[in-house]
């Protein structure tokens, strides 16, 4: 019978913790219909805030996805070819420049935008627009996106099929675009869901990288709560988990680059790919 | 092998090595540069340790971050544990709501903190029903505190459960069958299988609590952490070479961080958010 205890005890600690996640998330939602949060619900249900954050925030969401997806065309560009040519060739010397490109992450956010602004920060068509924002985000996007394809491309045996269509005669872009693209599909899925999920939650760089006239959707929350009453804060939160459930819910299912072996349970998408990668050359050997 | 496709390899690597070093690379040579140029010279490098509000600031952040590091590691050992370990109905559900918050920017992480601890929060209502007096943490260091565990407990849950699945059960049943009780099962063959998992999570929660600025920016005012400090210097104070200086400071801590988490642990290791 002690077993049964201590699962009674476990569970109710896992439940607990569980509830000190998940019950702030629903006051938030709560909150967001309410009409005066302070007097409780029997103030009544409202869609007042959700409108009046439309008003006054519309444009904040609009920009996140726009850069989302900028983001993402810039990682894709960018990653895959790397990512490729870092499982062509493996070395000393790829192995540098991987370390090198997944350095954005080892630094803290406010340093780098430290850095863009020192750097970048007097060229003012540059530093007004949007793109000052999307160079942050690519930064700090471009690793996972390298790792996803990464990932893929060390569990198939993407050198074998290179080589019969060389033996047919395909050139080194033919092979590249229609037998390595094709065939890492799922990883730049994988990289393409994190990276827009990331992309739009980004606070950190995009604080100090933001003028006034480019605010991201992170931004316009920190906006809200420092400045709007408690409601309007929490019908623009309830927003941006709307926003952010569907991408979640798409990392669920197809956020594990495919694998011929048994998936890894997901922890963060970088440190799972990069274990894939590491038991895939493993296996190479 | 042969030079045609060294060529092109370099081709398709050239773009994104460009992007980095004109916009990585570059950006944090200056930032060296400038951190060295202010009234101080290179001694704003030392500034943050003669100068008692940035070392007091760092101080507070590297014990800040360490705590919220061993609260995390215990929370989600206990939960990423037994959820791997049994099966329940409702455990798929259980595990979904525990890594819900794992995509939040800390901004939402600073505003969930409010909710619970905040003026109008559940923590407020709950202690002035039990005890007639409204505690309100969440504009403290301890409401920082909380919202760092909070952003990290899914990641970290996760991170365990992996580890766990790999275990080998067959090591439990025999310490089991040789008479060892449930703690030390734990203690000498749980734990030690876990130990690279706990480190490398461990080195990414506290580089993370290190280097978050988006919850502490969200609860405000008056929390000195390091993050905090260069953000004040930079826009408030216009000291570019001294927050420059300290961000360095604070980038070289927790790059050493993930790294000697690397070695140690023989994974790759990064920093989330």
């Amino acid at each position: 019978m002690a077993r049964s205890r201590y699962f009674a005890y476990q569970l109710a600690f896992t439940l607990l913790v569980c509830a000190f996640l998940i019950v702030p998330v629903c006051m938030s939602v709560m909150a967001g219909f309410t009409n005066n949060f302070f007097k409780g619900i029997t103030s009544g249900f409202t869609l007042r805030w959700v409108f009046e954050v439309w008003d006054l925030y519309a444009d904040t969401i609009f920009l996140s996805m726009g850069i989302a997806l900028a983001c993402l065309a810039c990682t894709i560009v960018l990653g895959v070819p790397a990512a490729y040519v870092l499982a062509k060739r493996p070395g000393r010397i790829t192995r540098m420049i991987e370390e090198f490109l997944v350095l954005p992450l080892a630094v803290p956010g406010l340093a780098i935008a430290l850095a863009l602004i020192i750097s970048y920060g007097q060229i003012r068509g540059f530093r007004l627009s949007w793109t000052f924002i999307l160079v942050g985000h690519v930064l700090y996007t471009l690793p996972f996106m390298i790792r996803a394809v990464l990932a893929v491309l060390s569990s198939t045996d993407f050198r074998t099929l290179e080589e019969s269509a060389a033996s047919l005669g395909a050139t080194f872009w033919q092979r590249f675009f229609q037998i390595v693209v094709p065939n890492c599909r799922s990883g730049i899925l994988a990289g393409s869901l994190m990276v827009v999920t990331l992309s739009i939650g980004e606070f950190n760089l995009t604080w100090m990288l933001h003028t006034p006239l480019t605010k991201t959707l992170p931004v316009g929350l920190a906006d809200s709560y420092a400045s709007m009453r408690l409601e309007i804060g929490s019908a623009y939160t309830f927003v941006f988990l709307v926003m952010l459930i569907p991408l979640l819910m798409a990392l669920q299912i197809w956020g594990q680059p495919r694998a011929p072996r048994k998936a890894v349970a997901e922890d963060d998408a970088g440190v799972v790919a990069a274990r894939r990668r590491e038991s895939g050359s493993q296996a190479a050997r | 092998m042969n030079n045609r496709e060294l060529h092109h390899l370099s081709i398709l690597v050239l773009p994104s090595l460009t992007v980095f070093a004109a916009f990585f690379l570059l950006p944090m040579a200056r930032l060296v540069t400038v951190a060295g140029s202010g009234d101080m010279g290179a001694y704003a490098y030392v500034a943050f340790l003669t100068t008692p509000r940035y070392l007091e600031s760092l101080i507070a952040t590297v014990v800040l971050s360490a705590s919220v590091t061993v609260a995390t590691l215990a929370i989600s050992v206990v939960s990423g544990l037994f959820l791997e370990r049994n099966r329940f109905a409702g455990r798929k559900i259980l595990i979904a709501l525990i890594t819900f918050p794992l995509a939040f920017p800390g901004v939402v992480v600073g505003f969930m903190v409010i909710m619970l601890a905040g003026r109008q929060g559940l923590i407020g209502d709950i202690t002035k029903v039990l005890a007639g007096d409204k505690l309100v943490f969440a504009y403290s260091m301890a409401g920082l505190f909380m919202g760092y565990v909070y952003f990290s407990i899914p990641r970290v849950v996760l991170t365990i459960m992996a580890a766990a699945e790999k275990l080998n059960p067959a090591l439990e049943e025999a310490a089991r069958s040789l008479g060892a009780s449930p703690w030390l099962v734990v203690k000498d063959v749980i734990l030690p299988g876990l130990k690279p998992a706990l480190i490398a999570s461990g080195a990414i929660c506290f580089a993370t609590a290190m280097g978050a600025f988006g919850t502490a920016f969200t609860l405000a005012t008056d929390i000195d952490v390091l993050p905090m400090t260069i953000y004040t210097e930079f826009t408030l104070n216009a000291n570019i070479a001294m927050a420059a200086a300290l961000s360095i400071v604070l980038g070289l801590i927790t790059w050493v961080a993930l790294n000697a988490a690397r070695s140690l642990a023989g994974s790759t290791v990064a920093a989330a958010g």
